[in-house]
Parts: C-alpha cells; structure tokens; sequence
C-alpha cells in the first residue's frame, strides 16, 4: 500500500519541468525541461489506469485465477501512453533541430540575447 | 529582481501549489473510479477484435483516429527535420 | 560520425542481425504478446542506430540514403490509411476490422479467456502493425540519419574554414 506517492511523484516531475522552462535561459535546458513535463505526463497516464494487483490486459498464457474485468489494469490509457511517446520522440527531434537552426543564425543559446539581436 | 521575475515567481508558486493540492485530492493508488469503458474493452475485445492483446486492439481498433493523428505528428517531424537539414547543407 | 575501430565494426556486424529479427519478432506477435508496431519499430530503427554508430554516417548515407527511407515512411503511412478505407468499403465505418471472423487472412476468432495464443486471428491488426512498423523505423531512423549527417558535414566545413 503505497498510498499517493505515484501521484506526488507526477507533480514533482511537472514542477521540475515547468521550473526548467520558465527559469532556466538556455534553449536546451528548456527542450530537456519540456521532456521532463512529458514524462510527467506520461506516468501520470499509466498510475490512473492502474488496479491494485492487476495484471497486463493480454490472455495469451494468462493465469488461471485472474478475474476478467476487475484483475486487469486499465487498457486505454496504456494506449494513449503508447502514441504519446513516439509524439514525444517527434518532436524533441523537432525542437532539436530547429535550436541547432537558431544557434547557427544566432551564434547563441540564451534567449534574452536571442531577443535583443532581433530587435 | 525585475517585475517580469516577480510575476514568473509568483504564477510558478500558484501552478506548484495547484499540482500538489491535486496530487493529494486524486484517488486512491490502485482503484480508479470510472472503469465502465475500460471494462467493456476487456470483456469485448477477444470476441470483437479477435485479438488477444487488449492494448494493440485499443490502439489500432477502438481508437484508431488516434493512431492516424499520431502517424501525420511524426510525418510532419520527420519532414520539419528533413526539411530544417537539407536548407542547413545547401549553405 | 566517423567510422569507429575494426573490433566495434565487426561486433556491430555480428550483434545487427539477431536484433533486427527481436523488432521483427515483436512487430508481427503484436496481436498476441506485448509489442506492437510502436514498440518493435523503436527496437529495429535502434539496430539501425548501431550501424550509423559503428560504420560512421557517411557509409551509412551512402548505402541507405535518405530518399529511400522517406519513401519507406510513404508507403507504411499509404497502407496504413488503405487499410482503413478497406474497412470502409467492407463494413461500415473507418477503421473497421472487416477481417475479424471472416474466415481470410488472420480471420479466425480465437477461444474466449485464457489460451496460448494464435497467429492467425486478429483481423487487420497484424497488418496495420506491420504498416505503422514500417513507417515507425523509417521516420525514426531517418531523423538520427540526417541529424547524424548534417552534424558531420557542419564539422568538417568549420575546420575547413579555420584550417
């Protein structure tokens, strides 16, 4: 019984994140602070479909004494996690290259010289 | 300390104080409330899908519009990088 | 990326094969085991990840290219959506699973509860795994490529340019 320490854990990682983006200047801390929110997420989504003892929702060798609908975990959030972290995958290759973009226009990572060069 | 910083500390400690307080509001570790989909996809998806893995059967039967929007995200991804690197050989 | 030492080239050599078959064997058991297009497809673009690392992205440019795998991405992506649009003209809806139970191509339904599985049920989900596979390990291998290739090209004419 491990009470709500799951979801605790959740809003640390989304905190972590947010703290990243919102404080941090460079553009790759930034990207990593992204991630950290997404991963967030992503355990957010599977600790809510979670049953206590439930086994994973396939009946190939399933054993014996599981009962159908109550001993198994939650399928459609494990679904989504599965689309969200090729999502995840795409666009981190995505911000990625368009830092490296910014970095050879610029010449710099930090976002207020970034500002201040434009104008 | 700049007004812009005072106002990014003090939406930042509204946003962690919303988080927490949700995170101990949540329900119990291991019993999730509203189950009656997640149930019915269970019992159904042998007899519907005719496959045995409920996960695959969610995403490719029962939801597969998200499965198409996730394919065009990383077409467009993999086209922004293509795209991003070939103009960045050329010069 | 250069190319790295002989020992890593032909470790690379030998290890590639056995885990090009692992994603094939998660890809096409998606319908039985855990696994699915996602997941075999991340183990496979990974196999290929290894060559680029060993073999350096020059040799890996050459003899894959980009143009190829983009084309891959194309077609995973085009029998993805046909296989929906079947399901329109043959049932009733998108997406609909017009092979379950129709006596065809992994058209059997299998016993209801527990079993040790059967390649032959499933409908078009074995089929638009292997589609969304194809499209996984091309889009995701084509990404380390180019990102890979353009690093180095960016390198060399940087020390072009001091040298």
């Amino acid at each position: 019984m491990i009470f709500n320490i799951p979801f605790i854990a959740v809003a640390a990682l989304i905190i972590i994140g947010l703290y990243a983006v919102i404080f941090r200047k460079n553009l790759i801390k930034t990207v990593i602070g992204i991630t950290i929110i997404e991963s967030g997420v992503n355990l957010f989504l599977i600790t809510l479909g979670y049953r206590e003892g439930g086994v994973p929702p396939i009946y190939t060798n399933l054993p014996e004494d599981v009962s159908i609908p109550r001993g198994m975990v939650l399928p459609v959030p494990q679904a989504l996690t599965l689309t969200s972290i090729v999502i995840g995958v795409a666009v981190l290759a995505l911000m990625l290259s368009l830092v490296i973009h910014i970095y050879r226009v610029y010449g710099t990572l930090d976002v207020r010289r970034i500002r201040r060069l434009r104008e | 300390m700049s007004r812009r910083d005072m106002f990014a500390v003090v939406f930042f400690s509204i946003v962690c104080m919303f988080f927490i307080f949700s995170a101990l509001l949540m329900h119990p570790f291991g019993s999730p409330d509203e189950t009656d989909m997640d149930d019915m996809i269970i019992k159904n998806t042998q007899r519907e899908t005719g496959a045995n893995n409920g996960v695959t059967s969610v995403v490719f039967d029962y939801r597969g519009f998200d499965t198409l929007g996730e394919a065009t995200i990383l077409f467009t991804a993999v086209a922004g990088v293509v795209l991003l690197f070939r103009r960045m050989k050329e010069t | 990326m250069s190319e790295m030492s002989k020992i890593v080239r032909t470790i690379a050599a030998i290890v590639f094969p056995f885990i090009m078959i692992y994603g094939l064997y998660v890809i096409a058991h998606g319908h039985l085991t855990p696994g699915g297009g996602f997941q075999g497809g991340a183990i496979v673009a990974s196999a290929c990840a290894l060559l680029l690392v060993a073999y350096g992205s020059m040799w890996t440019m050459r003899r894959i290219g980009e143009k190829r795998l983009s084309v891959f991405e194309s077609i995973g992506a085009f029998f993805f959506i046909a296989l929906a649009l079947l399901g329109l003209f043959f049932g009733a809806v998108f997406f609909n699973n017009f092979l379950a139970g129709s006596s065809f191509l992994f058209g059997d339904i299998p016993m209801v509860g527990s079993n040790t599985g059967d390649m032959n049920t499933g409908g078009v989900l074995p089929l638009m795994n292997f589609a969304v596979g194809i499209k996984v390990v091309a889009g995701l291998f084509v990404i380390i490529l180019v990102m890979a290739y353009a690093s180095n090209h960016m390198e060399k004419k940087r020390g072009e340019k001091q040298g």
